[in-house]
């Protein structure tokens, strides 16, 4: 036999004690050839195109994860950015697009469906303004559309306007939401460097780089990596800690990486990416914090929090690119407060604050992730802190983005309890003296000289 | 199609393991092309290369009835396409 009993064992305990699983397979649709000035016509090409090529992706992913033993959590779809289409019709109101993407998840039997999106990094047209108008509505009356709004890039710089108004929308969505806990906005990301063949949701779109179907693959394992690191002396040094994390990462990313070729064979579809990310899960063990509290820090957001992470993530994606040459996707470890119990603790002892999640942002995938805060934030607040994660995204040339809660009636001390995935979100404090002026200016912040990098 | 598959059972050792699970096999047609047994930090395990044949008896079918047999004897029984273990484990 080629393969040991022991790594037989390995395998089976990485699934069973350590939440190895597939996070996503994610599979990309084009829509544009849906694209006419009949809202109504264009929403029906849309439900009717959704559910006819993604007809079989639970069916496929089910048999996968039976007969290779490795749990697929999720699976979801993306689209082209609405934007797009809502840019031919000949009328503002574009629901009705929202309402047939909902519709069609429904039918095929998944959870959410991503791409309500736009790109206005550099202006704002028609059909991105239709678009963001009506995100916080398409996102009370239904439950599984995702939205995502690009607002930066290195190569545009920061668009102001559309941060202010997307703070303006952040807010809107959390307060028509509020009787849900303000979710709508949990299914609301603002990017800056938004990618185009992302799996994870809310963020996830299918860009017009890409083919017509394709299937991209989210892996996670914060489980796994917590364990080997755990098991390690705690006298080993960092050299020992990022090897034995890379390795692990290797393996994780097989994993995928099998997952994504067949899924896409069985599918008939083109395999696109592996996101080597690190996605915790609120199960215990299963969080980026108890990853970095294994590392040495006391408590995740105490100092020495952005180096553990910084070591984390890049070990996670060297281990990963060998294990995959269709790296792609948002690869990075990924700290979600809500969604993450070691995260949760961390806030509630004190030790991780808004201000350390931005710092943490810098060195991993996308930062201010599912954050709580208190419901009377200002827009204008809102607007600072999605400019701040823009800035480092900008100038650093990497994605982040900004999932932020506004918890209406309630303030900090308080917790947004959302169960399954979402887990729950405590209300975060924020800083007081915001850059309202800056923000109301408007403009863009222009794109950033690339050389005399310090 | 002769699909390659790793049998693995964990749990406390006991009379009738081999037995029960090498009936399941053979009445699926598949073939037993290698058997380890060990015990790895505390936990009993056995793990069989073999191979299915899919146009006998599908994936499905034979998980099915392992999945009896683990239930009977109290240990757990997994059956994977052996490609997922190479994938991870070699480079």
């Amino acid at each position: 036999m080629h393969i040991s009993p022991e790594e037989i064992v390995e395998t089976l305990l990485m699934v069973t004690q350590q939440n190895l699983d597939i996070r996503t397979v994610t599979l990309g649709l084009s829509l544009d050839a849906c694209a006419g000035n009949d809202v109504k016509r264009v929403a029906e090409r849309i439900y009717d195109t959704v559910c006819s090529r993604a007809e079989h992706l639970v069916s496929v992913t089910q048999a996968i994860e039976r007969e290779y033993g490795i749990p697929i959590i999720n699976r979801r779809v993306a689209v082209t950015p609405i934007a797009q289409l809502a840019a031919v019709c000949d009328t503002d109101d574009i629901i009705p697009l929202a309402l047939a993407l909902d519709r069609a998840a429904a039918q095929i039997g998944i959870d959410f469906i991503g791409g309500y999106s736009a790109l206005v990094h550099k202006g704002t047209g028609l059909g991105d303004r239709r678009l963001i108008d009506s995100i916080p509505e398409a996102l009370n009356i239904t439950s599984r559309v995702c939205s995502s709004v690009n607002v930066a890039s290195t190569r545009a710089g920061i668009n102001m306007d559309a941060v202010l108004r997307m703070a303006h929308i952040v807010r809107e969505t959390a307060e028509l939401t509020a009787d849900r806990d303000s979710f709508g906005c949990g299914k609301l990301v603002v990017f800056c460097n938004m990618v185009e063949d992302n799996p994870f949701m809310a963020g996830a779109v299918h860009g017009s780089g890409e083919a017509d179907a394709v299937i991209n693959v989210g892996i996670s394992g914060p489980g796994v990596v917590r364990a080997v690191v755990a098991a390690l002396p705690t006298d080993a040094d960092l050299t020992e800690v990022a090897e034995a994390i890379k390795a692990t990462a290797f393996k994780i990313t097989r994993a995928g990486e099998l997952v994504a070729r067949e899924a896409a064979r069985r599918l008939g579809v083109d395999m696109g990416i592996v996101d080597l990310s690190l996605a915790p899960t609120p199960a215990q063990g299963d969080s980026v914090a108890a990853i970095i509290e294994a590392m040495g820090v006391k408590r995740c957001g105490g100092p020495g929090t952005t180096t553990a992470l910084a070591l984390l993530n890049d070990a996670v994606k060297k281990g990963g690119a060998m294990g995959t040459s269709s790296t792609g996707g948002l690869s990075g470890a990924f700290i979600p407060v809500s969604e993450d119990a070691g995260m949760i603790r961390a806030v509630r002892d004190g030790a991780l604050t808004l201000e350390k999640l931005e710092a943490m942002t810098a060195v991993c995938s996308v930062g201010l992730d599912m954050i709580a805060i208190p419901g009377d934030t200002p827009a204008e607040t809102i607007a600072a802190i999605i400019s701040d994660a823009c800035a480092i995204g900008v100038i650093n040339s990497k994605t982040t983005a900004a999932r932020l809660i506004p918890a209406i009636g309630k303030t900090v001390g308080d917790t947004l309890e959302y169960g399954g995935l979402w887990g729950s979100a405590p209300v975060m404090a924020v800083n007081q003296w915001a850059g309202t002026g800056l923000v109301r200016r408007g403009g863009r912040v222009p794109a950033p000289l690339s050389s005399l990098r310090n | 199609m002769q699909t390659p598959a790793i049998l693995s059972v964990l749990g406390e050792d006991r009379v009738g393991i081999v037995a029960a699970v090498s009936k399941a096999l053979a009445e699926a047609h598949a073939n037993i092309e290698d058997i380890r047994q060990s015990i790895i930090g505390g936990i009993f395990s056995m793990t069989m290369l073999v191979t299915v044949d899919e146009e006998t008896s599908t994936f499905d079918s034979i998980q099915t009835s392992l999945a009896g047999i683990a239930e009977e004897l109290g240990v757990q029984i997994t059956l994977q396409r052996e490609d997922v273990f190479r994938y991870m484990h070699r480079i």
